[in-house]
Order: C-alpha cells, then sequence, then structure tokens
C-alpha cells in the first residue's frame, strides 16, 4: 500500500538534474549521436526494438541514451512512447522463405539449396579484446557473386519427406490473439504464446531454454535453421483496396527441430519450435524457439514436469518491463505498510517476553 | 475490365512498393528534381501511428503478433483531382507526403513517373541489394570432405 506523502519535490527535480548531468558526463567528450548508436550499437538497438516491441531504430537509440544504456529501462521507454501512438491496423504475415538473407546456417544439413552463408557472426572468433578497434578504419567487406539460387525453409525440404510435423493449418477466420489488447487468459493458444515470447526478456528465456537442455523438460533439440535478413511488411490499406509494402524490417528466425517418439494418432516424426524475433537477435531467436517447444508439452501430450513447460509461470514472467515494474516498486515508499508491521512486531514480541516471564 | 483494373492496381502497387522501400534521401532528391510539382492539399494526415507486424508460427503456420512498427501516412489530392495515398515505415512525414504526391500523378501520368522516379529508384534498390548479396555470398561455407589417410 502507498500513502500519499508531501515533500521531496526538490530533492526529486535536482535528482532528475543530477541525472541528466551524469548521463552526458565529461563535457569534454563529445555527445553521442543517434546515428552513432544506431550504427556502432545495432545489437543493443535490435534489442531494444525487440524487447520493447516496437521497430524503429531511431527511438530505440533514443532510448538507450535517455536510458545511459539500461536495456530494460530503454526497453521501458520504447513500451511507454507506443502508446501515445494510435494503431492503424496488422499487417500481412511476414515472409521468411522470400527473406534477403544475410545469414542463414543450419545445424542438421550441410548441403542446403541456397547454401549456408555465416554473415556477420560472432561465431568463431575467439572473443579477444581488441583494442584496434577503437576508431579504427574497417576495410570494405569482401564479395562474391551471388548466385540466384532460392533457399527454401530447411523445414519444409523435410516436410515434404513426411518426416517432420508440419507448420499447422491456418484457420483463416481464426482470430489472431493480441495480448496488447485483451488481458492474457490461460490457458494459451500458441499465438499468444508467440507474441509473449517474442517480446519476452531474453536472458529470463535463455535460461530457460537452458535448462531444458539440462535436463529440465528435455526435447533433444537441433537447430533447422537460422537465417537473418530482410523482410517486406505488407499492409491492407483500405483507402487502396489492396496490400503495399510498407518497407522492409530485419527479422531473426530460429527452427529448433526436435525428435518426437510419436503417439497413438501420429507417427514418429520430428517436431517443431520456432523463433521470430526484430533485429539481429540469434540468441533470443534460438532461446524462443527451444521455450516454444517446451510449452508445446500440453498440445504433443507430454508430461510437465519442468519450468520451461509450465505456460502460465513461463509467460506470466518472462516480460521484463512487467517484472521490473514488481521488483523495483518495492523501493518506493512503504513506510505506512512498514510501521503496521513494526508494531505487529514489536506486540508479538511483547507476548513472547511476557509468556517466558511467566514460564 | 476486371483484367484491366487489376493490371493497374498492380503496377499502381509496384510503384507505392518502390516508394515505401527507397531512402528517404534518394526519394528526396528525385522528389527536388521532378520539374512541375501539382499543387495539393492534404485529406488526411500527416500522421504518425503503429502497425501490428505479424509472423507465422513455424514460417507458415498460425499467425501471430510479432510486434509494432511505427509507421507514417498522408492522403492528398492533386490540383487535377486525383488521390494519393502514401505509406511508409519510420516516422518521416515528409516522405510520406511526398509518396502520396506521386503517386497520385502516377495515376494521371504512369509513364513519366515511371521513367523519371520509380525506374531510378528501383535500380538503386537493386544496386544496395545486389551489393548486400555479395556480401553475403562472400561468406558462404565451401565444404569439402577430408579424406582419411589409410596408410
Amino acid at each position: 500500500m502507498y500513502v500519499a506523502v508531501k515533500g521531496g519535490e526538490a530533492a526529486i527535480s535536482n535528482a532528475h538534474a543530477l541525472l541528466a548531468d551524469r548521463r552526458r558526463g565529461d563535457r569534454n567528450v563529445p555527445a553521442l549521436r543517434l546515428d552513432q548508436i544506431v550504427e556502432q550499437l545495432g545489437l543493443a538497438v535490435d534489442r531494444a526494438m525487440g524487447e520493447g516491441s516496437l521497430y524503429d531504430k531511431e527511438l530505440a537509440a533514443l532510448a538507450l541514451l535517455q536510458a545511459r544504456g539500461d536495456l530494460i529501462e530503454a526497453i521501458f521507454l520504447v513500451r511507454a512512447y507506443r502508446t501515445t501512438l494510435p494503431r492503424f491496423g496488422y499487417s500481412r504475415p511476414v515472409d521468411t522463405g522470400a527473406m534477403l538473407i544475410e545469414r542463414r546456417i543450419s545445424a542438421t544439413f550441410k548441403d542446403l539449396p541456397g547454401g549456408q552463408m555465416l554473415g556477420p557472426t560472432f561465431d568463431y572468433t575467439h572473443r579477444l579484446l581488441d583494442p584496434n578497434i577503437v576508431g579504427d578504419e574497417v576495410p570494405q567487406p569482401v564479395i562474391r557473386a551471388a548466385e540466384p539460387e532460392r533457399a527454401p525453409r530447411v523445414t519444409d525440404m523435410l516436410g515434404q519427406q513426411g518426416l517432420m510435423e508440419p507448420d499447422g493449418d491456418t484457420d483463416p477466420e481464426g482470430e489472431v490473439g493480441d495480448l496488447t489488447r485483451e488481458p492474457l487468459d490461460f490457458p494459451l493458444d500458441r499465438d499468444l504464446r508467440l507474441q509473449a515470447l517474442a517480446r519476452g526478456d531474453e536472458g529470463f528465456l535463455l535460461a530457460l531454454g537452458y535448462s531444458t537442455q539440462r535436463g529440465y523438460g528435455r526435447s533433444h533439440p537441433f537447430v533447422g535453421e537460422i537465417r537473418i535478413g530482410e523482410v517486406e511488411v505488407e499492409f491492407d490499406v483500405p483507402e487502396l483496396g489492396f496490400a503495399v509494402s510498407l518497407g522492409r524490417i530485419r527479422v531473426t528466425e530460429c527452427q529448433m527441430v526436435n525428435q518426437f517418439k510419436g503417439s497413438a494418432k501420429v507417427p514418429p516424426q520430428f517436431t517443431r519450435g520456432y523463433g521470430l524475433v526484430f533485429g539481429q537477435a540469434e540468441r533470443k531467436a534460438m532461446a524462443m524457439s527451444l521455450v516454444d517447444r517446451a510449452l508445446r508439452a500440453r498440445e504433443l501430450g507430454e508430461d510437465i514436469v519442468a519450468p520451461a513447460q509450465d505456460e502460465e509461470f513461463v509467460i506470466s514472467h518472462s516480460d521484463n518491463v512487467q517484472a521490473t515494474g514488481f521488483v523495483e516498486h518495492l523501493k518506493l515508499p512503504h513506510y505506512v505498510d512498514f510501521q503496521a508491521e513494526l508494531d505487529l512486531i514489536r506486540r508479538m514480541r511483547a507476548e513472547h517476553e511476557a509468556k517466558e516471564a511467566l514460564e | 475490365m476486371q483484367t484491366q483494373t487489376s493490371f493497374d492496381n498492380g503496377g499502381r502497387k509496384a510503384a507505392l512498393d518502390v516508394l515505401a522501400g527507397a531512402p528517404a534521401r534518394a526519394l528526396a532528391e528525385l522528389w527536388d528534381g521532378w520539374a512541375d510539382k501539382p499543387e495539393h492539399s492534404k485529406v488526411r494526415g500527416p500522421e504518425v501511428g503503429l502497425v501490428m507486424v505479424r509472423g507465422r508460427a513455424g514460417g507458415g503456420g498460425v499467425p501471430f503478433n510479432l510486434g509494432e512498427a511505427t509507421v507514417s501516412r498522408t492522403s492528398v489530392r492533386i490540383v487535377t483531382g486525383e488521390a494519393g495515398h502514401g505509406y511508409c515505415l519510420g516516422r518521416d512525414l515528409a516522405k510520406a507526403e511526398v509518396i502520396a504526391v506521386i503517386d497520385a500523378l502516377w495515376q494521371r501520368d504512369a509513364a513519366s513517373v515511371e521513367a523519371g522516379i520509380i525506374e531510378p529508384l528501383r535500380r538503386l534498390a537493386a544496386a544496395v541489394d545486389g551489393k548486400r548479396l555479395e556480401e553475403t555470398a562472400a561468406t558462404r561455407v565451401d565444404f569439402f570432405t577430408m579424406v582419411r589417410g589409410d596408410n
């Protein structure tokens, strides 16, 4: 319980002025520009967009600057900003099969139509700090003639042989759940779970995904495919009467392929977990796909024995803005609450001492 | 008649797709160089709002809401009566307005707009995408099998 407390206005105002000063730091150091953040801290920008659930690089960069690099604070700022804008509508689902690919790998198939492209990856770097990158001029990347070869989704390739669970039917009449419009009501359908996971905290989902690998809801995962690149966002414009592209956004998609021994109705086949995230966010997309698969336990008739399989537990705690709000509210004045607790403890102690005196 | 309409929509859609995807600066430069810009009035906007971007489970399954994106839009009417609509990702009201005016112009004189604006933007996009594809292609893994030495 909070109680309105008077006082502290001057302290708060001065604290915010001090925050602004510390955010700016030493005035002899040039101030950061937003385009520098967008260009040179791109993955932080991508994370702020993904978990802020708003694709706008410049806004995410502004949020990072204002939050002094605190990612969750930046995500909070982005989420708050989106509530100030009207919603024009929903896009058509993006087609990741038609992606302009910047990275594409598979851990299950060596020879893929369309090839394996490493792209701008940290993989195979030695993780040695390199002081030479500071202020260094970087040569242009190497180029090689691109082959005009289609790159089908790996899961579609195995699917043609019946060994892979299909994407599933889509109900054209089905309403797509939207947790920004309706409060969550458990149990959830997969659409709402995927929406929650896509904006969920990377660290939380990473830990849960890791827990499934360590045996808490084991699912024998393989990376069927990870692809990163740009997809068109198509939007039905009512005044035109047809859909147009609004432009392209970068997304990361992960197809996790999991063992499944089959059931009475379904022959043994691979099942799948899916991850799709704004920007270049491979770790998050992988974690999301592991958790998506774990949360399909009920649908696939598996025993729910591990935290990662517990839908209400996972989805209720995956949002870092909600989590930080509730954890951090503990530091707001609770004077009256605490006074009541203090009185209670004093009374209990008095009773305790009185009882001891009698014995 | 039906075919004619859908053909027209196809061309108009293709032009709008190119305009929305164009870098703001390139579009502004081409538009600055356009000789007779029509007088126009704003019918709606310009305004910034959100579009909820959707994906599909597994890439091709049930649709779900991935997250929102900022979008700018404007509707205009040019002096000759055509209405134009401009939509693009981001918070760039000037770009949305230029797209809307060009969309209206396209309906009056598609050939000139295609030649003067859409084609140059299409070539630019092809060059930018082509370069990116070539950079990516250089990171393609060429697997080779190691022959096991038996002696």
